[in-house]
């Protein structure tokens, strides 16, 4: 199952890599850490949202999809998380298959999805507590005091989701989605809801998170500039549309890798060399190709 | 400022209370006027039932002399038919309680089931529409004739009308769960049992407790009928048997009471509403 032929994603993405002339970087081991085979829903039979899916994720790999509203993103994020079924298609991670939601890929909601009725203590505890049962509470309490710690959080441990600010509640979403240590991360536009300069700060912390702890994460985004930033390629997606010759369901139309140095940073980002026409090409695909209702 | 509002509305409730009793001691004044128009035979008048202050409607003062002497010794028991207030509420409130919590036990449980599955809540629906318009006194004589005994009927008659505000309400809470923290249970694979206590119900458990406070009001309006049928002891058996004494005054003194442990009862929910209610 493991050797069969090599994805569309796949080829795709070592043409854009050989096409783009990037500057010299790790490249993450290619093992197909996260596989995505023929993936399709269809509400209606006859017109599937989007059908023939097939990606893979490295280990290690920041991945961004990208594409307008109703293309299915957020379906295909909540299959992987198991969390809807697609109409035909299979996912595998790791060599297994996933079947149902699982503790070894942490979700962070757009809209946070905290308990208001417990403190930020208790929200991140609880996910702890899911994952390990059968840890003592100081044990427990120390893990979350070092997640919380790391998203900058500890002097608002003891808050109410309510109490927080915006930026601040999903900063608590992403130290639960990271206090489980799930071997890969979903995020669906985490910073969708947040003003540009809160939306700034978080991307720079995630991004140091990520680095730091050699996560796997497959992310929605709506902004090109976010997908540069922390992306490694970058998945393009039409929407499904009516053409002449009948409708065509959306898909991943193009993977991009992203040929910027993996050390870039949000100021800088816009003085490296390369970085217009990347973008560009991104803009361009959105604006002329990916089919907007 | 709010204070001074607090103040400032503190001080018209006083004057609408002192109006109204005013306005009390006015209408029910004994009538001079009529006492020597029959021509001063005071012993005629007193035949007629007239000029005799004790049978009108009672002045406000009488009905305080009622309170001090009820409420100076609540405890006392002198017979079936004469029992202090305290003993009286005493009875009133175990029944409520107890029927109740008979009910809390039925509704909560069943509300969780029947708002977790929408098959369910349909399947249940027409049963619990026809039920709930039906008043409680109605099950009354079915209440009697089965269970054999006033006081068991009592809380049957309470757990009836207090199970459907706190069914509907566990129902609907349950049901309208958000979405999102199920789906953080889910994705947390967390056990059915944990999901159920550690996320549905706190996030219904305002909705719950709205329902359970509903269900606590309308019992309270139901014990006094209730007692008044079934009889024996309670408030509601007191006002019916001052109501045969005649004695008005202790009626009046008996519906303020019920007031007041009515408010008492639901600022206490009000209270628990308050400690599960969260702010998103």
């Amino acid at each position: 199952m493991w050797s069969d032929v090599p994805s569309r994603a796949a080829i795709s993405a070592a043409a854009a890599l050989a096409s783009s002339g990037a500057t010299p970087r790790k490249v993450p081991t290619v093992d197909g850490f996260l596989k995505i085979e023929k993936l399709s829903k269809a509400y209606i039979a006859a017109k599937p949202v989007f059908a023939d899916v097939s990606f893979t994720l490295d280990r290690g790999e920041f991945v961004c999809i990208i594409g307008h509203s109703g293309c299915g993103k957020t379906t295909i994020l909540n299959v992987l998380a198991g969390l809807d079924t697609a109409t035909s298609g299979n996912v595998f991670m790791d060599g297994r298959e996933v079947a149902g939601p699982s503790l070894e890929r942490g979700v962070v909601f757009q809209s946070h999805a905290l308990m208001p009725w417990l403190t930020v203590r208790k929200n991140i505890a609880f996910a702890v507590k899911s994952c390990w049962p059968e840890w003592p509470a100081p044990k427990v309490n120390v893990h979350v005091e070092k997640f919380v710690a790391m998203v900058g959080l500890s002097a608002a441990i003891d808050k109410k989701p309510s109490q927080l600010s915006g930026g601040m509640k999903q900063r608590v979403g992403i130290a639960r989605a990271f206090a489980i240590q799930p071997k890969m991360l979903l995020l669906d536009e985490p910073f969708g809801a947040l003003d540009a300069l809160t939306r700034g700060t978080i991307q720079d912390e995630l991004m140091a998170i990520v680095r730091e702890t050699q996560q796997t994460v497959f992310m929605i985004t709506h902004d090109v500039d976010e997908a540069i930033l922390l992306a490694d390629r970058i998945l393009l997606m039409s929407n499904g549309s009516e053409t002449s010759t009948g409708y065509v369901p959306g898909g991943i139309a193009e993977v991009v890798t992203n040929p910027l140095p993996r050390q870039r940073t949000r100021a800088s980002l816009h003085h490296l060399d390369g970085y217009y026409d990347f973008r560009n090409h991104v803009v361009d695909f959105l604006v002329t190709r990916a089919t907007a209702h | 400022m709010f204070k001074a509002q607090t103040l400032k509305a503190a001080f018209i409730s006083l004057m609408i209370f002192a109006v109204f009793i005013g306005a009390w001691q006015l209408a029910t004044q004994p009538k001079e006027a009529a006492a020597t128009a029959i021509g001063g035979d005071a012993e005629y008048a007193a035949l007629m039932g007239k000029g005799q202050e004790k049978t009108g409607f009672p002045p406000p003062a009488r009905v305080g002399k009622a309170f001090v002497e009820y409420l100076s010794d609540p405890f006392y028991d002198k017979g079936p038919n004469d029992k202090g207030i305290g003993i009286q509420l005493a009875h009133s409130l175990g029944r409520v309680g107890l029927g109740f919590l008979l009910a809390c036990l039925v509704a909560i449980p069943v509300g969780f089931v029947i708002g977790m599955s929408p098959l369910l809540r349909r399947a249940f629906d027409p049963f619990i529409q026809i039920l709930k318009p039906i008043s409680p006194l109605a099950w009354m004589p079915l209440a009697l004739y089965t269970l054999k005994d006033s006081d068991v009927s009592g809380i049957f008659v309470i757990f009836i009308c207090s199970v459907w505000p706190m069914l509907i309400n566990t129902a609907f809470g349950v049901a309208s769960v958000k979405r999102e923290w199920l789906n953080v249970a889910s994705t947390l694979e967390v056990t059915p049992l944990r999901k159920a206590f550690l996320v549905i119900l706190p996030a219904a458990a305002p909705t719950i407790l709205t329902g359970m406070r509903i269900s606590m009001g309308i019992a309270w309006l139901v014990i006094v009928a209730a007692e008044m049928l079934v009889g024996g002891t309670g408030i509601g058996y007191f006002v019916w048997n001052e109501w045969n004494n005649l004695s008005l005054a202790n009626v009046i003194f008996a519906i303020l009471v019920i007031g007041v442990v009515g408010m008492l009862l639901d600022l206490a929910f009000g209270q628990l509403q308050k400690a599960v209610t969260y702010v998103e």
